[in-house]
């Protein structure tokens, strides 16, 4: 069971991703925003497994659904509303890269690529410059059940478990590859592949935050203690469609139904109630706040400049940066 | 001094990169045990261990991948490729993400990894251990193309490679492996600058890796003819040497590219465009290219010298260019 200061903190990390999701699908709907990736669904997943990590050490290999792993790890709403928006300021693309394609190297957030799986073998090599640098750090690398098809997913887990290096695969799995559902994804759950590679795997209830919680710190420290890599899958409800530019027509009224009974915020909160920890009314209040400062967040983060032209090809190679 | 091969100067290049810094690291498919199929890791794995000279599952995706990440986090990796044939899986990786990263995180992230690949024919490596598909790599913005001609330059070119604090995909003709011997030093060659094979006063042959030497035997044949033909070995694709090019090209008066690859869409493209928008009035011919048919490299002798630049074509299209 969870303390009661970590989940009151999994709960605000929750409800701020909400919040920050929330702000950018209004920003895009007014046509401020371009393409919006969104979390909805995956909040207590990513937060929980998120939480796991000692940042700033561990490497962080994050999807462009990971709106709640990047705020867990420090990641600051501002700067993903700099990003949504395009602007010059945004210290993880530059407003290059779509919304929440993070990149930092204080919280050794590996840039995001849209193209899925790309990322997974970038986790394995961190993995293995820790293991030559003798660093005791882990690579943990997260993804939707969509990357699990590619192959650069199955060449990097391969490699990681030959090597037994030190790295962490956390597949969300909300169960659509866009509009491909999870039967016309695979014959057999994520997990099970990890048996074929000679790793551990766990297909767990991406809603429960202690399940989450217990699983990516157990897994993180097999890793960190040189057992080698394992695999998780979390499954978790997709609320929303997969990005402000698709819609869920696909979807039948009981599917989008059945997800939205699993809300992970919905039972996070439950149990912060049950259980004594908060009551409905201060969080409430809280979850009000949060908006009202998100949004304020989002206000001046529209203030800030753009690029200038003459900036387009700047940081192409080494020493372009001046 | 000793003289030694290519393959050998790209051992050594490897080794001394190896002792010197120990972020370096090799990683392949039999690179370590093996020494690698052409030999050029040979000696690494019992010198550096097996931890810094990887032997990796066959998965060119991976090894790509894995030097791009391992290169984010404070190495310095050579991966090699087989056979540039089998650099296409890791295309993606090359291009997608080595290539942005720099750029797509505003200077956050560098790949300071070196890509290898054994590239071009020999006899009877038949289609898929003898293409030279270094044009695909030149027209993206964010790597280095480099493809050396004899071992100073190849070691020269490696250690700058691994230096580099870019991703470099190093080009090595498989016939220049073991067919030249020359006095190698320590020195360095910078990455961006051609060298002067052979200086002429009548024609300029721009060529690299293969066609070095096709072109030397060329030059020798036409001397005789008192012919003289300026050889600019470009060394490194991207960037290319601009100014070398318009240096003997303003002396000579006319151009000829070679190259091994498919002319359409082949790096000499680029050369001629260069030429035509900035040495228009230097040049007293058109520019001339000579590379492969666009076909395939064939397993079958005749098929395979059908096809690709021989000397005798490089030698009538040198005569036909003086003559214009």
């Amino acid at each position: 069971m969870l303390p009661a200061d970590l989940l009151l903190r999994s709960y605000r990390l929750a409800s701020l991703t909400r919040a920050v999701d929330e702000r950018l699908w209004v920003l895009s709907r007014q046509g401020r925003a371009g393409f919006v990736l969104t979390a909805r669904g995956h909040e207590v997943a990513q937060v929980l497994s998120a939480l796991a990590l000692r940042v700033g050490s561990d490497s962080a290999w994050l999807y462009y659904r990971d709106l709640g792993v990047g705020l867990t790890l420090g990641v600051t709403p501002y700067e993903i509303f700099l990003g949504a928006l395009a602007k010059a300021g945004d210290p993880h693309s530059g407003g290059r890269q779509l919304t929440a394609h993070f990149s930092s190297r204080e919280l050794r957030i590996g840039s995001v690529s849209s193209a899925v799986a790309a990322h997974v073998p970038h986790a394995v090599g961190a993995a293995y410059a820790a293991r030559v640098l003798g660093e005791d750090s882990v690579a943990v690398c997260w993804f939707g059940d969509g990357a699990s098809s590619e192959g650069a997913t199955h060449e990097a887990m391969n490699i990681a478990a030959v090597h037994r290096l030190p790295v962490v695969f956390i597949c969300e799995n909300n169960g659509y590859a866009i509009s491909v559902p999870e039967s016309m994804q695979m014959a057999a759950p994520v997990s099970k592949r990890a048996a074929g590679y000679g790793m551990p795997g766990t297909t767990l209830d991406g809603t429960d935050a202690d399940a989450v919680y217990d699983a990516a710190v157990a897994v993180v420290e097999r890793a960190r203690t040189g057992h080698g890599p394992s695999l998780l899958e979390l499954c978790v409800p997709r609320l929303v469609p997969h990005s402000s530019q698709d819609d869920d027509r696909y979807r039948s009224d009981a599917d989008r139904a059945a997800a939205a009974a699993r809300d992970p915020l919905t039972r996070l909160r439950a149990r912060l109630v049950d259980e004594g920890v908060a009551d409905t009314v201060a969080l409430d209040a809280e979850d009000e706040m949060l908006r009202e400062q998100v949004r304020a967040q989002a206000d001046r983060a529209l203030a800030a400049p753009d690029p200038e032209p003459a900036r387009a090809r700047r940081w192409m190679y080494a020493g372009d940066d001046r | 001094m000793t003289a030694v091969t290519m393959v050998e100067a790209i051992r050594d290049a490897l080794a001394e990169e190896m002792a010197r810094d120990p972020t370096v690291v090799v990683l392949g498919e039999d690179v370590g045990r093996k020494g690698g199929v052409f030999k050029a890791t040979e000696g690494l794995l019992e010198r550096f261990g097996p931890l810094r000279v990887l032997d990796t599952p066959v998965a060119e995706v991976g090894i790509a991948g894995v030097a791009i990440g391992a290169a984010m986090m404070g190495l310095r990796p050579v991966a090699e490729f087989q056979f540039a044939d089998y650099l296409h899986p890791a295309y993606d990786q090359i291009v997608n993400q080595a290539a942005t990263m720099r750029w797509r995180s505003v200077g956050t992230w560098g790949v300071p990894a070196v890509f290898r690949a054994p590239f071009g024919a020999v006899a009877g490596g038949g289609i898929y251990h003898s293409q030279s598909p270094e044009a695909a790599y030149c027209h993206v913005p964010g790597l280095k193309v480099v493809a050396p001609a004899i071992p100073s330059d190849a070691k020269g070119l490696l250690k700058s490679a691994v230096r580099d604090d870019d991703p470099v995909v190093f080009f090595e003709h498989k016939r220049n492996y073991r067919t030249v011997r020359e006095d190698v030093g320590d020195d360095l060659v910078p990455i961006g600058v051609a060298r002067i094979d052979r200086p002429g006063r009548d024609l300029t042959l721009v060529t690299y890796g293969g066609g070095v030497h096709l072109a030397r035997e060329a030059a020798a044949t036409l001397a005789g003819e008192g012919l003289d033909v300026e050889i600019v070995d470009l060394r490194t694709l991207a960037p290319f040497d601009r100014e070398a090019v318009a240096r003997s090209v303003q002396r000579t008066g006319r151009l000829l590219v070679l190259h091994e690859a498919n002319t359409t869409m082949g790096f000499g493209a680029e050369v001629a465009a260069f030429a035509a928008e900035q040495l228009f009035t230097d040049l007293d011919a058109p520019i001339r290219r000579l590379g492969a048919a666009d076909s395939h490299p064939s397993y079958n002798a005749v098929e395979q010298a059908a096809t690709l630049p021989g000397a005798d074509a490089l030698t009538r299209a040198l005569r036909s260019l003086a003559a214009f």
